[in-house]
């Protein structure tokens, strides 16, 4: 029966889910878009005060309705309410962070509260009107998809599709704004009118949102999908790609819900479902993803563990150390300035990687692999010592600190380019700089 | 109007919860952080539902300890997803306070079923029934959310006080106070944990939405009327106050007059606190628009009536008498005028100075009266004493040199003008070799 109905939602064989769906699904996709704009522009919760101070706007249109005589419930009036309101809020906040030294933060906070409670207000008012029904104007503030009927779902559809062709036309233009602005004005694009066009295309998607997802959750449509794909590229156009994929997926699953269990508010139901995909993207994300940044910053402090090992057992061998575990594990230990544990584990990694071995319990010795890359390692940290200290004029004493950093991450490239700029080494392990002594602390 | 005692608890919780809220939020202001208390007050809601679902009732102590959990999970998310998603905090907010508040508005639909609770006294506050719960204290009938406000205002107080010096150095200058050993981040994130209690207490009186303007909009308005911090709070706190009280009287009084019943009193609040600020953004006595307009305009009254006098001053060195003429076109025509192409600013600068008894009109010409004329030598004065200055200590070319010094002449006081003087080799000639009129006259219009 469950499994039924469920197959019946998700291939979309009701009438009217199929034009709710139809809604959601281009707003999903108008809002993904938009919003990554939006996102890049760091204008995100401009939308959450647009779409606040869109409420007495609806409830507004809806007095005037009724005083001259017409339905109240028509859409396009409400949505134009809406619009007029959501723009004078905009216009609101922008006044405020321009005449006082407010940040826009607090200007934002104002203009949401503020409107919203005249919203609420003017709604107190309509719901003791006698004769006047004011059921509908509730699924403004929460979203109730299940009331779009053919017409709205047709209104939201083809203002979303406007929006989503709007957006593709300019967005070479809408690029630039984004990342460089002040280049775009000098090189002559008329920069505050694509701003314009760009927060129009903002309130335009908050107003027709307003029906399906609700006046204190749109900000997600708008929010949830650029900021889960950020997580995913650094690029833009595969961002704007997949901020519209979310969206959608986002608007399909959310209404699917609905349509099976119609008691949960929509609106919430959509924002969950963006949430869940927003969720997936933050842990498991390509390239900022937790899981993805994690293990990157393991592997690196492994190989930096690695390699400091390496080379601090080289310089040992280098020095003359002695056979003694008990003295190689001092000089090491003093060199590196780490603890006990930190030393065992750095010599476990080496040993399982056969870079190192031991006969008993004596000193630690290179494999023919790893006194390779020992050396390997040594010579480009002091490549890069001398280098700094010749071509960079940064004093001995402080090179070693920032070669420690940098040795790391010097690529075969580099390393080239360092033999080109100091050939008198050829291929040997240049001399340390510093004064290897196992006695003394390091400078 | 009828007034009940009805009326007068929701004016007491009101008030209770306006300036509970103000208190805490006019930090959130100062620290640019007005919507974290946003993102709190709606994230909040989750946890109100948790603990209803929980309790099976209103209120309890739960609530709060859920409340202070989500006010840090909040603050500590959202600088989670900030740093990660490299995306800026807004938007970091914006999803961490969307989620919470779609799942807090799921559950609640879903506990509506079992318990008498209506999503919209959630979201909007249900002041008028705050009346009907009473608990007795002391043997005291008191409404329930009276009290619950009563201890929230005793927290907030209490923490404020005690911590006022720490909190002040965190919030001004964050560096500072680790240095003094005061640890920022636990100031933080303490603030992030009253703004949400708060959220709680104050929600069943304007709802967790209107929160936020009780969280803002005084601290907001305050700021604009006054500069230091202890009268900050308290202005912030008294302006919550007013808008509280204030809003019910509207709720009940307004809607009538154009014939309707009366409507939320937490709606009409927040409407009262926008109209607080905006009164406050236009008249407020330094920061308002009007005042900064006034501002302006003087400022620019007094440049242009020290250009017309330096014009003069010049015409009467031209003309080696003591005070020179000229015509209105003269004026708009002479050498780099300031005046061209500003005939209705020239002609009222002439009748200001006119009346101050600067200038006079003779046959259709201007001139400046023995006094105008001495302030016009000082301008000139100090206006070549800068070229000598640019020219040679800061090696501004000479094309430059009139557009540098013409700026500062007009913000250049006394005090400076003699250390000019004392600074140059030469006070008699300018760059150009005009002479620089003597240091003796005295103008009054200086610093005005």
């Amino acid at each position: 029966m469950i499994t039924e109905r469920l197959i019946r939602v998700l291939t979309l064989a009701d009438y009217n889910t199929r034009i709710v769906m139809f809604g959601t699904i281009t707003l999903g996709i108008a809002g993904g878009i938009v919003g990554v704009f939006l996102l890049l522009r760091r204008r995100a919760l401009l939308a959450d005060a647009v779409s606040h101070a869109a409420l007495p706007g609806v409830a507004g249109a809806f007095l005037l309705t009724v005083a001259l005589g017409g339905d109240p419930r028509s859409l396009p009036l409400l949505m134009t309410g809406a619009l007029v309101s959501g723009l004078l809020g905009m216009g609101c906040v922008l006044m405020i962070s321009r005449f006082t030294r407010l940040s826009q933060d607090a200007a934002l906070g104002i203009v949401l509260s503020v409107f919203f409670g005249l919203g609420i207000a003017l709604l107190g008012i309509i719901q003791k009107m006698s004769g006047a029904p004011a059921a509908g104007l509730d699924s403004f503030i929460y979203g109730k998809a299940a009331t779009i009927i053919r017409e709205d779902a047709l209104l939201i559809g083809s203002v979303a599709l406007a929006i989503i062709l709007i957006t593709g036309l300019l967005f070479k233009e809408f690029r630039l704004l984004t990342f460089d602005p002040e280049f775009a004005v000098g090189d002559g694009w008329p920069v505050q009118r694509l701003d314009l066009i760009l927060m129009a295309l903002v309130v335009a998607v908050t107003v027709i949102g307003l029906q399906a997802v609700g006046i204190i959750l749109i900000v997600a449509i708008l929010i949830l999908p650029p900021v889960a794909a950020r997580f995913w590229t650094d690029r833009l156009l595969p961002m704007v790609f997949l901020s519209a994929i979310f969206g959608a997926l986002g608007g399909w699953i959310g209404t699917s819900i609905s349509a099976l269990a119609p008691r949960l508010p929509a609106g919430a139901v959509i924002v969950v479902s963006l949430g869940s995909l927003f969720l997936v993207s933050f842990l498991f994300g390509a390239d900022r993803g937790v899981i993805r940044v994690i293990h990157r910053t393991r592997a690196t402090a492994r190989r930096t563990l690695r390699q400091h090992l390496l080379r601090a057992f080289f310089e040992y061998e280098e020095s003359g150390g002695s056979a003694d575990a008990e003295e190689q594990h001092h000089y090491v230990a003093r060199l590196r300035g780490w603890g006990t544990s930190r030393y065992h584990r750095a010599v476990r990694m080496l040993a399982r990687d056969r870079a190192i071995y031991r006969i008993a319990h004596g000193p630690w010795q290179f494999t023919a692999g790893g006194r390779a890359e020992a050396a390997r390692i040594t010579r480009n940290h002091r490549l890069w010592e001398v280098y700094l200290l010749e071509h960079a004029d940064i004093a001995p004493a402080h090179v070693d600190y920032g070669a420690d950093f940098i040795e790391h991450v010097l690529g075969d490239e580099l390393v080239a380019e360092l033999e080109r700029a100091l050939p008198r080494f050829g291929k040997t392990v240049p001399q340390s700089i510093h004064r290897i002594d196992r006695t003394e602390q390091r400078p | 109007m009828i007034w009940t005692s009805l009326d007068t608890w929701i004016v007491v919780a009101a008030v209770l919860a306006g300036m509970t809220c103000a208190l805490v939020g006019s930090f959130l202001v100062l620290k640019k952080m007005s919507m974290l208390g946003d993102a709190i007050s709606h994230a909040v809601l989750p946890g109100i539902a948790v603990a209803f679902m929980i309790s099976g009732t209103h209120g309890g102590s739960g609530m709060f300890v859920g409340a202070a959990i989500v006010g840090i999970l909040t603050a500590m998310l959202v600088e989670l997803i900030h740093r990660h998603g490299k995306v800026e905090h807004g938007a970091a907010m914006g999803v961490v306070f969307s989620i919470l508040f779609a799942i807090g508005l799921i559950l609640i639909e879903h506990v509506a079923r079992d318990i008498d609770i209506h999503p919209d006294h959630v979201l909007m506050g249900a002041v008028e029934l705050v009346p009907l719960h009473v608990v007795s204290v002391m043997g005291l009938e008191l409404p329930r959310g009276v009290v619950v406000l009563i201890t929230m205002l005793l927290i907030d107080v209490t923490a404020v006080a005690v911590l006022f010096k720490e909190l002040r150095i965190a919030i001004f200058d964050p560096d500072l106070a680790t240095t003094l050993g005061i640890n920022a981040t636990f100031m933080h994130y303490l603030l992030m944990t009253l703004v949400a209690m708060t959220t709680v207490a104050a929600f069943e009186v304007v709802g967790s939405i209107l929160v936020i303007a009780m969280l803002i909009v005084p601290g907001a308005t305050a700021w604009l009327l006054t500069r230091r911090l202890l009268p900050f709070i308290v202005t912030s706190v008294l302006v919550a106050a007013a808008a509280a009280a204030l809003g019910h009287v509207a709720a009940i009084t307004v809607p009538p007059l154009v014939g309707f019943e009366d409507t939320s009193t937490a709606g009409s609040m927040a409407v009262v606190l926008g109209t607080l600020f905006f009164v406050a953004f236009l008249f407020a006595p330094e920061r308002g628009v009007v005042a900064q307009g006034w501002n302006q305009l003087r400022l620019r009254m007094s440049i242009n009536a020290q250009d017309v006098l330096g014009l003069l001053a010049r015409a009467a060195e031209r003309h080696g008498v003591q005070e020179g003429a000229l015509s209105v076109q003269e004026f708009q025509a002479a050498e780099r005028s300031p005046f061209s192409g500003r005939r209705s600013q020239l002609i009222t600068t002439l009748l200001l100075l006119r009346v101050r008894g600067l200038a006079r009109r003779r046959q259709g010409r201007y001139c400046a009266s023995a006094r105008g004329g001495a302030v016009g030598r000082d301008l000139l004065r100090t206006h070549r004493l800068l070229e000598r200055y640019f020219y040679d200590d800061a090696h501004v070319e000479m094309n430059e040199l009139h557009t540098a010094a013409d700026y500062l002449e007009h913000y250049t006081d006394r005090t400076l003008q003699a250390e000019l003087a004392k600074r140059s080799r030469d006070t008699e000639t300018d760059p150009r070799g005009n002479l620089i009129p003597g240091g003796d006259a005295a103008g009054d219009t200086k610093g005005e």
